[in-house]
């Protein structure tokens, strides 16, 4: 055993927790105020934004190379990238299961789905064809604007069978699909010149950066999951708990079968079935990881200190007395599970196009226990510990254990997933709530900055 | 009041017999009349062929009725979804392995009584077999109960699911150890030799190095022991569960723990027992499972462990006779699939048979309704 490279693996643990947790102190921090002239600024948002700016600086310069000398190696910057994308996902899934009490096992197949349909995006248009960009563009905001649509309709009815609607929304989720791919086949004629490819750039591929593609992608990726989410919620949330977890996890080898055969059974030749998609670009920067993930922490944490939020987690704890306060439960069920699935979609894509190569071996059902693992680890209904566990996780799994096995010998990493049930056992023993239980820390902790400042209170306050 | 009663009658009302309100039940029986024209037509096209696979998944499926009892008994009393079961029923399957490869148990009725019928020391020696894969299935699984499940018995119902997986992955990443067996297909010794027979114009008995007649079904003895070991199971813990008294009370406990308790029953000792049984049949049908495909691997409980635990689930979990109806449910639809729509979609459409049952039925086909939370 390498003791230093065991300290120097904990050490890095130890250190991206710490870093996390001054990040959210430093976003957490209000009503600071400076003196200017006579007047009283508040300064909190402008020393929050700065401390987000100044946590997305210290780790890019770490990444950056002075020479051959860099204090994140590029096997550091893998496991940041790929903890990054398990924090969305858990994020997802702790909102999903830990705040709104719904057992779901399906978190990665939405986020194999956000991968691939990212990936399918960026591939295509590197190789001069814009039509996935097109048809996923135009089918997710179609598809989008038809549920609403429906949605608009139904809430006018009463009495509405859960099947019926379902019905309804898969008739014009379809249709609207069917619109997307023959509109991106009316316009690819017309796109295609203008992107040109790797070889002859076209118009756009001047103009248009490459990651301005790779954000559109990724959001779209994550909208995509998110529709799909919702029809399946729709009819599959009305089961009970246990039993919405079975269907979930039907849905995520679904989705793997799906994987497998997407050269034969779906129309996606380029996605290799199950030798695996190779040659997606590698897109993602620490930039684009911390941005997304901090997009998705930033919209969590404020959905889940809002009136919704607290709606989510009331039917956590009771749904009879939340249906008796007038919430509509099985709305709040379907929107954590839908925004969930956003967050894994979104995950899905940043993954996609840091790793460059996917296989379906990476979304099978015995790897989609990881996020629920993370989760119970990190405490339910704590997205502190949820991000403290994924990162932890990540580099546990990752980082450590294969560090210090390949050191052993070359067969010894193979150990590493006997060691990590045990340690999972042992865990769970000691501490069955999990790391954190709900305990949350910093900027995740406080109250959503209110958008209009309430004139009444603040001169009652002073008065 | 008058504005309210005007609101309400602004809103439609979705009456049960409206368009609105069938279009859900029309998809359903749509896909029912799709699935029902595709079998159908094969059946009239190959009436021999189509009863041939029928055949084959009830083999598949019996043996899936062994694994879900274990499920469904131990979901029905700890409601936790057991997920080291399929690993349980690997290790079934690699005991036997053991005892017929290296011990030679199989072989020891011909060896202590020289004269016994070859038949007879076929079923003795086979029988040794189960029970010794059995023996060894219980003491794992009472382990495993007692180490990772009973300690968190006050914990919430989330962390002993963690454990089952951590248990899970280790029977199983533990095996895929070079030293240990590898990741490989390790090929499977049968306690005894394989017979099949055809039926065409009566059964006869397929002779070596000779095609069958077309039109004929042919079935083996391997079929023959999984219905009657199945079948045999079924009646007994139909009769352990009805009649004896740790039947009744395992039923008090997964009807109401702390009664039980008060009742004097022992709770720990009788979920104890549950785990035994469950692990006992997983390691008959891993037996089963290995004689019928004769091929394993540590991996092999991941997926025979899902379709069976759907199989409960499909069946009504916490009902035996459930276990049983779902189980060859299960094992037709894998069949049926594969023969009829396409092989790598088998999965696929298992599970899509249990969401849409689900949704017809949410507690399963034999399920009683949940109760209303008080």
């Amino acid at each position: 055993m390498d003791i230093t490279t065991l300290l120097i693996s904990f050490v890095k643990i130890v250190a991206v927790v710490a870093y996390f947790y001054g990040l959210f102190w430093v976003m957490g921090i209000k009503g600071k105020k400076i003196r200017l002239g006579a007047k009283e600024i508040d300064i909190s948002l402008l020393v929050n934004t700065l401390g987000v700016l100044a946590g997305y600086l210290v780790i890019q310069l770490a990444l950056t190379p002075f020479g051959s000398f860099a204090v994140l190696t590029n096997f550091d910057r893998g496991l940041l990238f790929q903890a990054c994308s398990m924090v969305m996902v858990a994020l997802g899934l702790n909102l999903i299961y830990g705040f709104n009490g719904q057992f779901s096992l399906g978190q990665y197949g939405f986020y194999g789905i956000g991968a691939y349909t990212a990936a399918d995006i960026t591939f295509r248009w590197i190789n001069g064809d814009s039509r996935g960009l097109i048809v996923v563009g135009i089918g997710t905001i179609l598809g989008g604007v038809v549920i609403l649509f429906i949605r608009k309709f139904l809430s006018g009815l009463r009495r509405m069978p859960v099947l019926s609607s379902f019905t309804l929304y898969l008739i014009g989720s379809l249709i609207a699909g069917v619109v997307a791919v023959f509109a991106g086949k009316f316009l690819a004629p017309f796109v295609n010149p203008l992107l040109g490819n790797a070889l002859a750039p076209g118009v756009l591929n001047q103009t248009v950066p490459m990651y301005f593609v790779f954000f559109l992608a990724v959001i779209f990726a994550g909208i995509f999951a998110a529709e799909v989410s919702f029809l399946f919620g729709l009819p599959v949330l009305s089961l009970g708990s246990d039993y919405f977890g079975i269907a979930t996890l039907g849905f995520t080898i679904v989705v793997y079968t799906l994987m497998v055969n997407s050269d034969t059974i779906l129309p996606f030749p380029e996605m290799k079935g199950g030798r695996g998609m190779i040659g997606i670009p590698k897109l993602t920067t620490w930039f684009w990881a911390f941005f997304f993930m901090m997009l998705v922490i930033i919209t969590m944490r404020n959905i889940i200190r809002s009136s919704t939020g607290r709606s989510i987690m009331s039917v956590r704890e009771d749904e009879i007395a939340a249906r008796s306060m007038g919430i509509n439960v099985a709305e709040t069920k379907l929107m954590s599970f839908v925004i969930g699935s956003l967050f894994a979609g979104i995950g899905g894509g940043v993954y996609a196009h840091y790793i460059g190569f996917l296989s379906p071996g990476a979304f099978d059902f015995l790897v989609g226990f990881n996020p629920l693992i993370i989760i119970v680890f990190g405490g339910l209904g704590s997205m502190t510990g949820t991000i403290t566990a994924s990162f932890g996780w990540i580099f546990f799994l990752e980082g450590t254990l294969r560090e210090i096995l390949g050191k052993i010998s070359t067969e010894a990493p193979s150990w590493r997933y006997v060691l990590y049930p045990l340690t999972l056992l042992l865990l769970m023993l000691v501490r069955p709530q999990g790391l954190l239980g709900s305990v949350e820390w910093g900027f995740l902790k406080s109250k959503v900055i209110p958008l209009r400042k309430a004139k009444n209170t603040d001169e009652v306050k002073t008065a | 009041m008058q504005t309210i009663s005007q609101k309400q009658k602004s809103i439609h009302i979705v009456t049960p017999n409206s368009f609105l309100a069938w279009i859900g039940k029309f998809l359903l029986i749509l896909i029912a009349l799709f699935a029902l024209f595709v079998l159908a037509k094969n059946l009239i096209a190959k009436p021999s062929l189509f009863a041939q696979n029928v055949l084959d998944g009830l083999k598949l499926g019996f043996v899936y009725a062994l694994i879900a009892l274990g499920y469904t008994m131990v979901y029905g009393i700890v409601k936790l979804i057991n997920f080291a079961h399929g690993d349980v029923f690997m290790v079934g399957a690699f005991v036997s392995f053991f005892a017929v490869e290296f011990l030679g148990l199989h072989v020891w009725p011909l060896a202590v009584f020289p004269n016994i019928n070859p038949l007879l020391a076929n079923v003795l020696g086979t029988i040794t077999i189960i029970l010794l894969s059995m023996v060894i299935c219980v003491l794992l699984a009472i382990t495993i109960e007692r180490v990772a499940y009973k300690p968190l018995r006050d914990a919430p119902r989330i962390a002993a699911l963690i454990t089952a997986i951590g248990v899970s992955f280790f029977l199983e990443y533990f095996g895929l150890l070079e030293f240990v067996f590898s990741a490989r297909f390790i090929p499977y010794k049968r306690p005894f030799e394989e017979m099949t027979w055809y039926i065409k114009d009566g059964i006869h008995q397929v002779e070596a190095g000779v095609t069958t007649p077309p039109g004929s079904i042919t079935f083996s003895n391997i079929f023959v022991v999984i219905v009657i070991a199945t079948v045999l199971a079924q009646l007994f813990l139909q009769y352990l569960v009805r009649r004896t008294k740790i039947g009744i009370a395992m039923r008090a406990t997964s009807f109401d723990k702390p009664t039980a308790r008060l009742m004097g029953i022992n709770v720990d000792q009788v979920i104890s027992f549950t785990f035994g049984i469950g692990a006992a049949f997983a390691a008959l049908g891993g037996v089963l499972f290995a004689i019928a495909y004769p091929s394993i691997k540590t991996l092999m409980g991941v997926y025979p462990g899902l379709k069976a635990f759907v199989a409960a689930v499909l069946g009504g979990i916490g009902s035996i006779p459930g276990a049983f109806v779902g189980a060859l449910i299960m094992g037709q639809a894998e069949v049926l699939t594969s023969a009829y729509v396409s092989t790598p979609m088998r999965d696929a459409i298992a599970f899509s048979i249990l969401i849409i049952v689900l949704l017809i039925r949410p507690t399963g086909i034999f399920g009683e309704p949940e109760k209303e939370k008080a």
